[in-house]
This record gives structure tokens, sequence and C-alpha cells, in this order.
């Protein structure tokens, strides 16, 4: 097998046992990117000469523990001390932060090696990366489809072995539509079990990061170093963080699963359903038991998200008005001009359609009417997730209604956009953890299965989705990097 | 005959609490350095950054609170205001709308000698924000400059209810509600350097009507003097307004210091719409009693308090009283100076009459002052024992708050020391007797005028400073011998 086939675990094997040094690990990946990029275009920076001075001094110290030597990737949305951070976005085209996500942080600390930044829809808004402001990234499955979105880099270049896992982050549904559409692992944790600290903000109260691999081993091994409570995020939960490797057994017996009707109704395409339904009948043979449930509310949760989301997004996107970084426009005839220009000429049309949408809900006299009126919404969908949680340990459904559409397709249409996210928006919404994991291929495209569990109770879905990997291979299909 | 008008005006005071990092990140909040020297990621609102609350600040606002006979609820909760403008880096406020840390609550003030309770309706805690330098006026700069040292400095917005009835009740509000800020010691309260600010809300309406008129926020009120010559001109130009059959416009107005005068900044269809909404990145705060009883139980004594000890130890009236608890450091300086000089009525007329007019005169605060308690104390004793004069001990106090020079030390260096011996005034008043010996037929054939005639003449040659009492002693053996 090629180096870039392999998962983090088995590259630590080859690292430990002196068959291959850092530097040439991280060499051979960046032959991996730069072969693939000019068809992928799965990256916005490459940061070669940085990673391979850092592999060279992991060979130096000789040690091999934790991370040390294995290169990973982070959306372009996390901060990057030193490194260009753009969100995708014209704005923040050559904004260098001073400082670097808490997340990104820990990987390095224990000696993971940066290979660049990410490609991604704008401020992490949309559902296909083609609502980056520099080009779209194509789908390692066929390479006129989209990767998915926001976090479409990440999903593509993990899917193509261009790394060999990645960090992305997760509003309503950015890392688990994309893990699904390019057939990797895509977990989004629990509202709170990582630090948001240095991640640019696009919708505060569900913003999460989290993580992109090839298999469940990987993820876990992830999560347990970037989870935990950061006392720069408040939001962050002081909760012990436990070793999700330990829950790696293989043994559902017992486990009940829950899968929703509602998840499985219109909108949803019957080869997906199908496609979850054999996964379903698989738990079943291992043990688990497979009962369906109702959550209710599910079909107000995304009009609701869509006055949470882009309300929280026009107050954290309010900062980039020119004056302190970013893109300003210097022709301006007073500030307020400049304010406009600069926020006219940097933002895409999705960001500025959602900043306009966010900014008319809070509006004095709509508020009620809109924001507070989705907040109850929010809690409704919460509630129908926490009665289903008192009988069932997990929750089992499609991650998104369709496999990856073409690129150009669906960007005429907003709504038809938005639907993408119907089956991922309310565990944001509950603040929740969901995974995506493969579970099919429908003509040749893969489809992803999510499993929804309890808060903080990633555990459960490490143990669920890992047992699944043991008795299928879904998870060892690799793209075809070519067209259908 | 025109109509009778009743004032009423309402209270929205800024205070900056005396913490020392900023409210949701830890940079310094020292007021007077360079520009930009205060500042990191979080409070100039680059992308990432997340606030962490600071916990003093939290701890001021309770303190604040409990002396303000506020309720401080179990759960408050930080929202944000959102606006475009250059010295508000994330365009928007972290503030708290709808439940604010402290709610209700009074104070008491003085006027006219009368006790008024003026309500208190909330106190909310938030971020202040940067400022902008312009070369000249704002209207005619070619540029300006963003300074966010201020940016993220602790607020607290304590607002009152609209119970005040002239510009004298609102100015004795503000004095009122300084001296407990600074006694509670959770602000500097410097209004010049803008660590207090305060808002007026006023309106008018004939007397006996109970809907209250139209009202107008006037801004930029930096003195107890702008604020009340302030609160006296819009009442008197709503006044006339509606005399002449106009209608107030409910609208913001700023205070022209150099003009006197208010003017229109911006009518309320054109005000901000603030869209607050909760603040994600913090959550719910929840504060316990306990916290609250441990912060009760290590209040700093507080005005009213001060000023029943001043009335019960030391009998002094309630108008002194008062005077002098209106700054902790003001009744820090009687404190210490009565603990060597016991008269208290005594320091009380020094400290209301001398020492306060020297401060205004030189518009400074008594913690600027180099004159020390333990030397005004040292001044009077020498006055009792008739050292020097209460006159020249005037003369000696102003060199004394000038310099800060031991009043001992003043007298010597100046020679103003009264002259007590003996052997030296006799031959001082043996040679004027010598000189005089008509006056002095004249005194002893009964015509008392003349002893006065000596004392002038003794006091001329020793330059005032022979020491009356003495003189008069000793004039009189002389002049029966």
């Amino acid at each position: 097998m090629e180096l870039h086939e392999l998962t983090v675990h088995e590259l630590h094997e080859k690292l430990a046992g002196r068959e291959v040094s850092a530097e040439e690990l991280v060499s051979s990946f960046f032959s991996r990117i730069n072969s693939l990029e000019p068809k992928l275009r799965a990256f916005l920076t490459i940061t070669e000469e940085k990673a391979l001075m850092r592999a060279r001094e992991t060979d130096k110290l000789g040690k091999y523990e934790g991370l040390d030597g294995i290169p990973f990737a982070l959306k372009d949305i996390f901060c990057t001390r030193g490194i260009k951070t753009t969100c995708a976005s014209k704005i923040l085209e050559n904004f260098v932060p001073t400082y670097d996500s808490t997340a990104g942080r820990r990987l390095e600390e224990q000696g993971g090696i940066l290979l660049g930044k990410l490609n991604m829809d704008e401020f992490a808004m949309g559902s296909s990366t083609e609502h980056s402001a520099f080009y779209s990234t194509c789908n390692p499955w066929d390479l006129e489809r989209v990767p998915g979105g926001s976090s479409g880099g990440s999903a593509a270049a993990v899917s193509a072995g261009e790394t060999p896992f990645a960090l992305g982050t997760d509003t309503g549904g950015s890392i688990r539509q994309p893990a699904s559409y390019c057939g990797v692992v895509g977990l989004k944790p629990t509202y709170g079990r990582v630090s948001r600290w240095g991640v640019i903000a696009f919708a505060s109260s569900l913003d999460q990061v989290g993580v992109f691999s090839k298999d469940v081993r990987d993820c876990a091994i992830v999560m347990s170093i970037i989870a935990g409570k950061d006392p720069l995020d408040s939001t962050s939960v002081e909760l012990e963080v436990p070793d999700y490797s330990s829950f790696l057994d293989g043994n559902v017996r017992g486990m009940k699963i829950g899968y929703p009707r509602e998840y499985f109704q219109q909108g949803v395409e019957e080869s997906i359903k199908t496609a979850v339904m054999q996964a379903l009948k698989k738990y079943e043979e291992m043990g688990a038991i497979i009962e369906e449930v109702s959550l209710p509310h599910s079909e107000y949760a995304l009009p609701a998200y869509y006055l949470v989301a882009p309300a929280e997004a026009s107050a954290n996107l309010a900062r980039f008005d020119g004056v302190r970084y970013g893109l300003r426009d210097f022709d301006a005839e007073n500030v307020i001009d400049m304010f406009s220009r600069s926020r006219s000429q940097g933002f895409g049309n999705e960001v500025k359609r959602r900043i306009m949408l966010g900014t008319y809900a809070l509006s004095s006299g709509y508020y009620d009417a809109y924001y507070l009126k989705a907040l109850k919404v929010r809690r409704l969908i919460a509630n129908d997730f926490e009665k289903v949680f008192n009988d069932y340990d997990l929750i089992v459904s499609p991650t998104a209604p369709s496999p990856a559409f073409k690129l150009g397709e669906q960007t005429g249409d907003p709504l038809t956009l938005y639907m993408n996210d119907i089956l991922t928006v309310p565990v944001n919404m509950a603040g929740l953890p969901g995974m995506s994991i493969p579970c099919g291929l429908v003509n040749g495209l893969p489809v992803g299965m999510q499993l929804i569990g309890k808060a903080f109770d990633e555990g459960t879905l490490f143990k669920a989705a890992h047992a699944f990997e043991q008795n299928t291979d879904y998870h060892k299909m690799r793209p075809t990097l070519g067209v259908k | 005959m025109s109509k009778e008008f009743e004032t009423v005006i309402g209270l929205e005071v800024h205070a900056e609490l005396k913490t020392a990092t900023k409210a949701f990140c830890s940079c310094t909040t020292t007021f007077g350095a360079e520009p930009n020297t205060q500042v990191c990621p979080v409070c100039s609102g680059f992308p990432g950054m997340l606030p962490v609350l600071n916990r003093k600040m939290v701890e001021l606002a309770i303190r604040t609170g409990i002396a303000l006979n506020s309720e401080i609820p179990e759960i408050c909760k930080f929202d944000r205001k959102n606006y475009f403008y250059p010295d508000l880096p994330k365009a928007y406020q972290i503030s708290q709308y709808d439940l604010p840390i402290c709610q209700g609550g009074f104070l008491d003030i003085d006027v006219d000698g009368e006790q008024k309770r003026i309500g208190i309706t909330r106190a909310h805690l938030e971020e202040d924000a940067g400022k902008l330098v312009h070369q000249g006026d704002i209207t005619t700069t070619p540029f300006s400059l963003v300074d966010l040292n201020r940016s993220g400095v602790p607020l607290l917005e304590i607002v009152s209810e609209p119970e005040m009835r002239s510009a004298r009740e609102a100015r004795a509000y503000m004095e009122k509600l300084r001296s407990i800020l600074l006694f509670a010691g959770v602000s500097d309260c410097k209004m010049q350097e803008g660590s207090l600010r305060c808002d007026a809300n006023v309106s008018v309406r004939p007397v006996g009507q109970k809907e209250f008129g139209t009202r107008t926020e006037t801004k930029n009120l930096n003195s107890f003097r702008s604020l009340e010559r302030a609160i006296e001109y819009e009442v008197r130009r709503q006044i006339e307004a509606i005399e002449d059959g106009e209608k107030i416009v409910q609208e913001t107005r700023t205070w022209d210091e150099e003009k006197q005068q208010t003017r229109s900044m911006r009518s309320k269809e054109e005000a901000h719409d603030y869209r607050y909404f909760p603040e994600p990145d913090l959550s719910p705060l929840k504060i316990s009693r306990e916290w609250i009883a441990a912060i009760a139980s290590n209040m700093p004594e507080l005005p009213v308090q001060a000023r029943r000890r001043l009335v019960e130890e030391y009998a002094l009236p309630e108008y002194d009283a008062a005077i002098i608890t209106l700054s902790p450091d003001y009744l820090e300086f009687f404190d210490q100076c009565i603990s060597i000089y016991n008269d208290a009525k005594i320091v009380s007329n020094w400290m209301m009459s001398e020492l306060n007019r020297l401060l205004n005169q030189n518009n400074m605060e008594i913690s600027d002052c180099r004159l020390k308690p333990a030397d005004l104390a040292q001044l009077l004793k020498l006055i009792d024992d008739g050292s020097i004069s209460g006159k020249m001990a005037k003369t000696v106090f102003e060199e004394m708050f000038k310099s800060g020079k031991k009043p001992e030390l003043i007298i010597k260096e100046k020679g103003m020391a009264l002259i007590s011996d003996e052997a030296t005034l006799i031959s001082l008043i043996d040679g004027i007797i010598r000189n005089n010996t008509k006056v002095m037929e004249d005194y002893r054939n009964g015509k008392e005028k003349a002893f006065g005639f000596f004392v002038g003449q003794i006091m001329k040659v020793s330059k005032g400073q022979a020491n009356p009492a003495v003189v008069n002693k000793l004039l009189k053996e002389r002049l029966s011998q």
C-alpha cells in the first residue's frame, strides 16, 4: 500500500517502526498534493517549507509518539499564526493571524505537521464549496461533482489521500454532509466539547470543530487530542475527556438504536434510504435493537436554523469593516461609505444573502416573530431528541438526502441548496454529537449514514461506528479521481 | 398667563469599573497610555477571538448593587448590541439587555435641607468602545485615527427612574451616586477622564398632568456643572417651544460647552436599531447567594454610614457631615486630621472653607493635594497655643497647600511666628510709652481709648507679630506702673 492510502494509526506504526522518516512521509504527501491539486483544488494554501522543516526536526528528535510526524490539514477557517487564513473570502484574502486556534495548536503540540489550509464555502456558508471566493473543489469520486460543504476541501483532501486527516467545522452539517459525499468519516462533536478559540465564527451557538478521517479509529485518536475545556472559550465544557479509542470494542449487542421516521420521508432519495436501512439491518445482525422513533418537530428545524444562524452571522461578520484588517476600499468618500464599499466588494453573494436575512430577523419589530420564535423551535427540537434518548442509545439516519450533485447544478437556487442540510441541521440545533460514516455506494458515489448521540456521549458514536466498520468494507473504498 | 411646568429628569450614568484588566481579555486598563498599546486580538475584534468574562468586574457590579439597595438576580445574561462605528471593533458591544445584573434600588439625596429618595431602575454591565482622534473638527478632519486602549474596558450603566424634578436634584443625585461609587471602591469616577459619564433624559409637563411629556436625551455632560446647565437650558428650551405652540421632538441632543446650549444630534427616526440578541459566546451568568453574602460582609463603609458616624461621634451638623462624606478621600482627610486634633467642628470649618476654596480655585481633587491632614492638625494646634494668629494661619495654610511644607517651617521661613517673649515685648512697650508720654497721661486720667492706641503702635512696630494676649497683659502692667 502507498503511504497516502494509510490511516493515522498505520502511519504511526511505520514511523515508530522506523520504516519511514517523518521527512519522507511529509514529502510523499506533498508529491501527492502536487500531482492531484491541479484537478482537485482542495487546498487554498500549502505550507510545504514549514512542514518539511518540522518533519526534519521530528526526525532529529527521533521520538514518534502521539502525532509525531503525522501530517494533517486545516479548513481555512482555523486561524494559523503566520499563515494566511482567508475563510475563502476576498475580505480576508491577505489576512495573516498572529495566533493559532486551540484545536490546531493541540494537534501541533502532539507532533502533528500542518500541510496547508483547505478550501471551503466562504465563511462556511454553503453545502458545496462552490461559494469559495477563490475556486471550487472537486469530488475525488467524480471530478464533475461537488465534494459537499462547507468543509468540502477537508473532505476531498482526506478522501483523495492528500492528508491522513483534517479538521473542519460544522454549523448545520458542514462536516457530516461533505464526509458523506466524499466517503470518509466525519464527526461533529457535542457543542462545547471542542474549543472554538481561533476559529472564525459563523454562528457561534451552532459552530463546532470536528474531524475528517479515513476510519473511526483515526477519528477517535484525533478527537482525544482536540477535545476538552479551553479557558479561552467560555462555551467549552469542563468535562473529563475519555480515551475515545477505548470505545472501539466492536460490541453493539443490546444497543438500542432508533431511526426517526421523519428522516426517511420525502426529499430523501430512495437509494439512500435503502443503503441506510441495509446498514440498520447489519446492526440488527450484530445484536443491536433497531426500532422506528419519531422526532416530530424535525420539519421546523431548517427554517428555524435559517433564522438563528444568519442572525448570529450578521453580528459575527460585522467586524469585517475594513478598519483594522482585511480588504478596504480606499476610494471611499467617508467612513460609512468605506464600510459599505469594503463589504460590498469583500463578501460573496451567499454571505451577503445571509447577513441580510439575519439583520432582518433581528430587526426591531421582527425579533419576536422570527428570532425569538426560532429559539423556541430550537428548544422543541432539543426536547424531541431528549425524549428519544430516554429510551435509546443512538439515533441513525441518512446524512444527506442525495449523493454528491454536479458542480453548478444547484448554485442558482439557494433554497434547494439549503435542503441538503435538512438531516444534519437538527443535530446542531440540539447541540448533539453527530457522525457520518460511509455505508454504501449509489451509482459509484459514496453514501453516508448519520449516527446521532446524547450530549457528550461521543463514546457511543465511536463504539457503534467502529463496530459497523468491523463488519463492512465501506471504509476501505477509495475514490478513482476520475470522471464518471 | 403662561402655565406652570414641572420638569421630569432621569439619568443614565456610565461608571468605568476599577478592574486591573479589561472586561473580556487580559489587557490592562490604565488611563492615558500611548495609543493602541493596551490592545490584543480580543479587544480589537480579530477573527476567531472569544470573550472571557472578568470575575472582578462582576464582583464590583455586585458591590454597587448592594450599595444601591438593588436586587441581584440569580441569573443575568449578556447580549450583543449591534452598530457600526470605527471605534467599535467587533461592530457590536457586549452589554446586558433584558436580564441585567442589578434590578431596582434607590439612593437618597439632599436638596435645600430636604431628603428625597430617587429610584434606580437597573444597572447593567457592558464594555466600552475605543475612541477616535480627529485633526480639529470631526466634520472637516482629513482623516481620523482609532485608539483602542479603551475598547473593552468594563462599564456599569446605572439607570435612574424619572424621579428628579430639577437640575439641582439631578446634580445632587449625580454627586451622591459618585460618592457611593467612590466609597464602594468600584470606580475612580473621574468625569474629566471619562470614567464617569452621564446622559440626561429631560421632559416637561404642565403641573398636574399625569403623562410624561416627550423627552430628549442629552449627551456629552462631563462635569456636574455642565449637567446642571444643560438641564436648565433644555427645560427652558422645551417650555419655550411648548408655549410657542411647537411639539417637542424625541431626539438625542448634545451639550455644547462653548455655546452653553444643547443641539440636536439625531432624531428618533435616525436612531440606531441595535438588534439586541443573546451573546452566544458567553453562557448566562449564575451568581450564587453565597458569593453575594461574602461580598456584602466585606463592604467598605458607605456614605450613609460615614455620615451617621460623623454626626453621632463628633456631633457635627448634618450639613457638614454630608459634605465631608462626598468622597472617601475627603472623609479620610477628616478622619486623619481628627485623630491628631480633636475639635471636629474646627477641622470641618477649615476643610469646608479654606481647603475647598483652594481645591476649587485650582480645579484639584483632594487626592492630588500636597497638604497633609497631619499638617492641618498641626497648624490648628499652633493657633491654639498662640504661636500664630488665626489671620496669619490662613496665609500659612495657602503656602502649605501650594508647597506641601510643614506649617512650622513656613512660619519660620517667613518669620511669621508671634513674639511672646516678655522681655522683648517689654522693651518694645517701654520704648513706645517713652515716646508717647502725653498719651500715657491721658490713659492714666481715665481715657480708655488710649490703650488701643498703644496696642496699635506695638503691632505696627512688630509687624503684627506681637502676641496680642501677651501684649494686652504686659501693656496693662506697664501703664499702671
